[in-house]
């Protein structure tokens, strides 16, 4: 009994001691977009690995869920002959869910893990550690620009993501299964509001690239540096992101549309 | 560049250092006199590295003092320990080279990052710090594409970018072949006469620590165990520094882990199985 509450103890305190230093190492990063921001050629070079180079993955996989959702869609409203409101129910789906959701959950995939083994890897070849004898704070030159770089392109691939998928959803439904075009598109015109809908999910993935980013970075800068404490950092990295994302969602659309 | 005329550079007074539960550092005291090759050497695990983190301030001691150039080290602030960061220079067992960067871009790294010279002029000074350690024309080269020895050497470089009145170098020698050990050794000892510095070499390579040393510290268990020239520490008469310079396998360091009796334990081991 006794060492239950001992190892549940000491469980707690590890947890603890990662929290706090997760929100150190958050204050640090904020301390340090300034910097990013007077020089802008790092976060340029960042964008371009975060968030060009996940874009593949995003347009394939907003194209599918579109169709998906195009195809799942009409075979349940043309029940009750409403088939033509099939592009409301694939925008507001992808708009308000899916786009934010879907996209930071490929984004923890691709670029979250990604940056934990980069950060992870530099610690455990010693980069970070030269970087700060060369009086160079690692925090500002390598994680700073890396922490913007994300939280822009999470925003910026959901809405990728969106309007994909909702082509998608056209392709289906108008293409391939015959609901009328200009329905479909004066349908989403009507029914689908700028703040409501398209701002509240673009709020929600704003959270999601914050919280991703963080996640993914603080797990690279305080994995044990080898090769499998970065191994287990990148795992974690995935996991808990995605946890954070899914759980996120349910507040933050409880909040927006729950009435709660 | 130095803030004192002081003779001493590093001066480190009753250092106590743990981790966890193991002692580092027991009251270690010693001093790097300016302008002096002084080697630091010890068998593995005795804290030399930790030492090292210790100068630059990477760690800081639970007891004692560290005076560099005048400042105690635990005592600055950041950006105090910075600018004195930038008058060191360090050479990392691995290298620390930049993986995703060329060698240029790697020597140019503290110098873009610290100064505001144009372009010619940084390119200028890499191509003079390269040179000092042969590797101008590998300049286009990634890290991934160089042998040990050059990244050590690039590394070498990027550690001398600034003109630092002091380098450090972690275990130089590890893992280097004869021509590469050769090379390294040379150029210590040559940069350190030629630029004027002051350089602190942990290893535990005796003989080619020994040839260029001009101070030889043996640390063991957290203190100093010997010290002196290499020629004093060859004619030492303590038994621990003679087997550790010598490199004899038995000695005050027992070739046998510590533990019970080997026919103690052979007989346990029969009583054991008798007892099945």
């Amino acid at each position: 009994m006794i060492d239950v509450i001992r190892q549940l103890g000491r469980w707690g305190l590890r947890v603890f001691g990662r929290l706090g230093r997760g929100h150190i190492f958050l204050m640090h990063i904020l301390a340090g977009i300034p910097s990013v921001l007077a020089r802008f050629g790092l976060l340029v070079q960042q964008m371009f690995s975060v968030g060009v180079l996940s874009l593949l993955i995003i347009v394939v996989s907003g194209l599918f869920v579109g169709m998906v959702l195009g195809l799942q869609g009409y075979n349940t409203l043309v029940d009750f002959g409403a088939e033509e409101s099939l592009g409301v129910v694939v925008a507001l789906s992808l708009v308000r869910e899916l786009g934010p959701v879907v996209a930071a959950l490929l984004f923890a995939g691709r670029a979250g893990s990604a940056l934990t083994a980069e950060i992870g890897l530099m610690k455990s070849t010693e980069q970070l550690s030269g970087m700060e004898m060369m009086a160079v704070d690692p925090v500002k030159r390598v994680i700073a620009p890396r922490f913007l770089a994300g939280f822009i392109s999470l925003p910026l691939l959901a809405t990728i993501f969106t309007a994909v998928g909702v082509m998608g959803g056209f392709f289906v439904g108008v293409g391939l299964l015959g609901v009328d075009d200009g329905a479909f598109w004066s349908q989403i015109q009507a029914k689908v509001d700028f703040y409501e809908d398209i701002m509240n999910g673009v709020i929600k993935s704003i959270v999601f690239g914050f919280v991703v980013t963080w996640i993914a970075l603080f797990e690279g800068y305080d994995a044990v540096p080898t090769s499998e404490g970065v191994s287990r950092a990148t795992t974690r990295t995935v996991v808990h992101s995605s946890l954070a994302v899914l759980g996120l969602d349910f507040v933050l659309t409880a909040l927006m549309f729950g009435n709660i | 560049m130095t803030n004192n005329t002081d003779d001493v550079l590093v001066r480190i007074r009753d250092l106590h250092f743990s981790r966890g539960d193991r002692k580092i550092f027991n009251g270690l005291n010693l001093d790097i006199r300016r302008g002096r090759v002084t080697a630091i050497m010890g068998p593995s695990g005795t804290g030399k590295t930790t030492l090292l983190g210790l100068m630059g301030g990477q760690l800081r001691p639970d007891h004692g003092s560290i005076e560099v150039d005048g400042e105690i080290v635990s005592e600055l602030n950041r950006s105090r320990l910075y600018e004195l960061r930038k008058r060191i220079g360090m050479l990392f067992q691995s290298g620390a080279l930049l993986t995703d960067i060329s060698v240029f871009d790697n020597v140019a790294f503290p110098i873009r990052e610290h100064t505001n010279l144009p372009p010619s002029m940084v390119r200028d000074m890499v191509l003079m710090k390269l040179e000092s350690v042969g590797l101008r024309n590998a300049r286009n080269l990634m890290p991934s594409e160089l042998s040990g020895g050059m990244a050590r050497r690039v590394a070498l470089a990027r550690a001398i970018a600034l003109d630092p009145m002091m380098i450090m170098y972690d275990e130089p020698f590890t893992g280097q072949d004869p021509i590469s050990m050769g090379v390294l050794v040379q150029l210590i000892r040559l940069l350190n006469d030629a630029l004027g510095l002051t350089s602190v070499v942990i290893s535990h390579d005796v003989q080619e620590t020994a040839t260029i040393a001009d101070d030889i510290y043996v640390i063991s268990e957290g203190r100093v165990v010997g010290q002196g020239t290499p020629e004093q520490l060859a004619a030492t008469d303590s038994d621990w520094v003679k087997q550790f310079m010598q490199g004899l396998p038995d000695g005050p360091v027992p070739f046998h882990f510590p533990g019970a009796g080997y026919a103690e334990d052979l007989m346990a081991g029969v009583e054991e199985q008798g007892a099945r």
